[in-house]
């Protein structure tokens, strides 16, 4: 019941893989939309037909792909990043992995799961990815209790990364000095909200 | 103020924009005190969380602009060029919500279809018993209750027959009862008494025979508007094995009569009424029930007539519902207005009995000859 590319794509997905790949990862860890968009299409409908196959839909397919470039995005950044196998071959390693789990949690477990590709152990990988998604669920929770301005203004200086001159503009405060002055106050009451969680999860 | 001034010397040492001789001066500081040497090994801890969360947040954001930008060029597709396993489990994911919507309604109209069968068919019955007063006990009790009247003619019109009678309650101080629509059938006006045996005449404003509620008004010059109803009007939903109890007249005394809620449909599942576990008798029908904080629940109705101690109440929600339709066309329903305060909570009973009294109503029901 698998569902099977034409062998010589495959092959030729990996040779040019082989060609770009630490280019790609490079990209990736940057937030580079060329290379991001290089890696979907290179392992989106791999994912996306095993996925279909194995009883999932097409958003199932798109969460847990993008779930597993989250991941290699993470192991890309990490400074101890070793590449030990094809970027594809470990997309899929990944998904895979995930995808039985995520059967496995609404009980539509079979043992039968269609596929064709070879994998790398990714459990550890894996592992890493759900504490850094708790700490990312965390944080967003923490973040959205705070309320307005204190949370657009959090963001626009850590998320958007805009400096304080900008934000005492967006915010209208009189100057970046108040803003600043309001900023810290946030940050107080986001630590206190965050460690709250973050203590009682370790 | 020092919080922050040294929240903000923590960040700045941490990104390093602390001048030398400053940085030597702070890290003197972070040796000698150990909160301090604490507050920055936190605070580094949390920038580096902060920094991974804002680090996803953007790569997210990158993904899913990159998928809707893919499926717009048709790199990838969410649809077609599949196995034809794949096609049938996305039509089953694709509409099972529907699937499930329309079971659902189907099952809530079936519901319907087979509650209204029932409430129309005469074989509910002879399961069910309407606890409106017989004529012939009307009758009988009138004489007794024409000798109690305070006034010395009785305000009816000589040619008049009695059709039969119940309960009602007061829904609004100004004079406004609710009772059920059989109380009155057959009739074309109607008088109410209270328990201290004022006789009051009352038109008949609005019937809903499908709701069975029936809105009278007082309308006698000797009647005079209450300040407010003692009693409030509950819209949230009851558990089961709360407290409830009636006022009614069964006999030409009010009576009082408690139970439980012992199930939240009733009969045959009808989800418009409540079934109490209680004793009701011909002509408790129409009267008030009460949860123990003086808030109505419903209107007493019906009971079971194969069963003991079985009584079914319309949900107040219902007087709710029947007063917001007809208010758009019936302008004497406009002026009605329901408080869902209950000034009686916390009394005990017999002093909320006390004050509840004078508003529930024998209603007795007439036709010209």
């Amino acid at each position: 019941m698998g569902y099977f590319y034409p062998s010589s794509r495959i092959k030729r997905q990996i040779v040019k893989a082989e060609f770009t790949e630490q280019a790609l990862l490079k990209g990736l860890a940057n937030n580079d939309s060329k290379a991001i968009e290089a890696l979907y299409k290179d392992n989106f409908n791999m994912v996306q037909a095993f996925i279909l196959n194995n009883n999932g839909s097409y958003d199932d397919a798109r969460d847990i792909f993008q779930e597993a470039m989250i991941a290699l995005y993470e192991k890309a950044k990490s400074d101890s990043f070793v590449l030990t196998s094809k970027i594809n071959t470990y997309v899929y390693s990944i998904c895979r992995r995930l995808w039985l789990k995520r059967l496995q949690q609404i009980g539509r477990y079979s043992n039968q799961i269609d596929g064709f590709e070879e994998t790398v152990a990714v459990e550890e990988d894996i592992e890493i990815h759900e504490k850094r998604n708790a700490e990312f669920a965390i944080m967003d929770r923490a973040l959205n209790s705070l309320g307005e301005p204190c949370k657009s203004l959090l963001e626009g200086y850590y998320v958007k990364k805009m400096d304080m001159q900008q934000l005492s503009k967006e915010f209208g405060y009189t100057n970046a000095d108040n803003a600043k002055n309001q900023k810290y106050k946030c940050l107080i009451r986001l630590k206190k909200l965050f460690f709250a969680q973050y203590n009682i999860g370790e | 103020m020092e919080d922050i001034l040294l929240l903000q010397a923590i960040e700045r040492y941490l990104d390093g924009t602390m001048l030398p001789a400053e940085k030597a001066y702070f890290e003197e500081l972070r040796k000698n005190t150990p909160e301090i040497d604490q507050m920055v090994v936190e605070h580094n801890m949390f920038l580096h969380q902060m920094d991974i969360y804002s680090d996803q947040r953007n790569i997210k954001h990158a993904l899913h602009e990159m998928h809707s930008r893919l499926i717009e060029r048709g790199d990838i597709n969410e649809g077609g060029e599949l196995s034809t396993k794949g096609r049938v489990i996305q039509l089953y994911n694709k509409y099972k919500k529907v699937t499930a919507i329309a079971a659902s309604v189907g099952g809530v109209i079936a519901l319907v279809i087979s509650g209204l069968t029932l409430y129309l068919s005469p074989a509910s019955n002879n399961q069910i018993q309407e606890l409106k007063r017989e004529v012939e006990v009307v009758k009988r009790n009138q004489q007794y209750q024409g000798a109690k009247l305070k006034e010395v003619d009785s305000k009816l019109p000589k040619d008049a027959i009695l059709t039969g009678g119940g309960s009602g309650f007061l829904i609004d101080a100004k004079g406004y009862i609710i009772t059920n629509a059989h109380v009155l059938k057959g009739s074309s006006f109607a008088n109410v008494i209270n328990n201290d045996h004022d006789e009051f005449k009352a038109k008949i404003i609005y019937r809903d025979e499908v709701r069975d509620l029936a809105i009278l008004k007082i309308d006698d010059e000797d009647f005079t508007a209450l300040k407010s109803l003692p009693y409030g009007f509950r819209k949230s939903d009851l558990d089961l094995g709360e407290e409830v109890f009636t006022l009614g007249y069964p006999r030409n005394d009010i009576t009082y009569n408690k139970g439980d809620l012992s199930a939240k449909t009733g009969f045959n599942g009808d989800s418009t009424r409540w079934q109490l576990e209680m004793n009701a008798n011909p002509g408790n029908s129409g009267g008030p029930v009460l949860d123990k904080n003086g808030e109505v629940i419903g209107v007493l109705s019906t009971r079971e007539k194969q069963a003991e101690g079985v009584a079914f109440a319309i949900k107040s929600k219902n007087i709710f519902k029947l007063i917001d339709e007809v208010k758009d066309t019936d302008t004497s329903v406009q002026k009605i207005k329901i408080v869902s305060h209950s000034s009686i909570k916390g009394m005990d009973r017999s002093n909320q009995i006390k004050q509840m009294e004078n508003c529930v109503f024998l209603v007795q029901a007439f036709n010209k000859k």
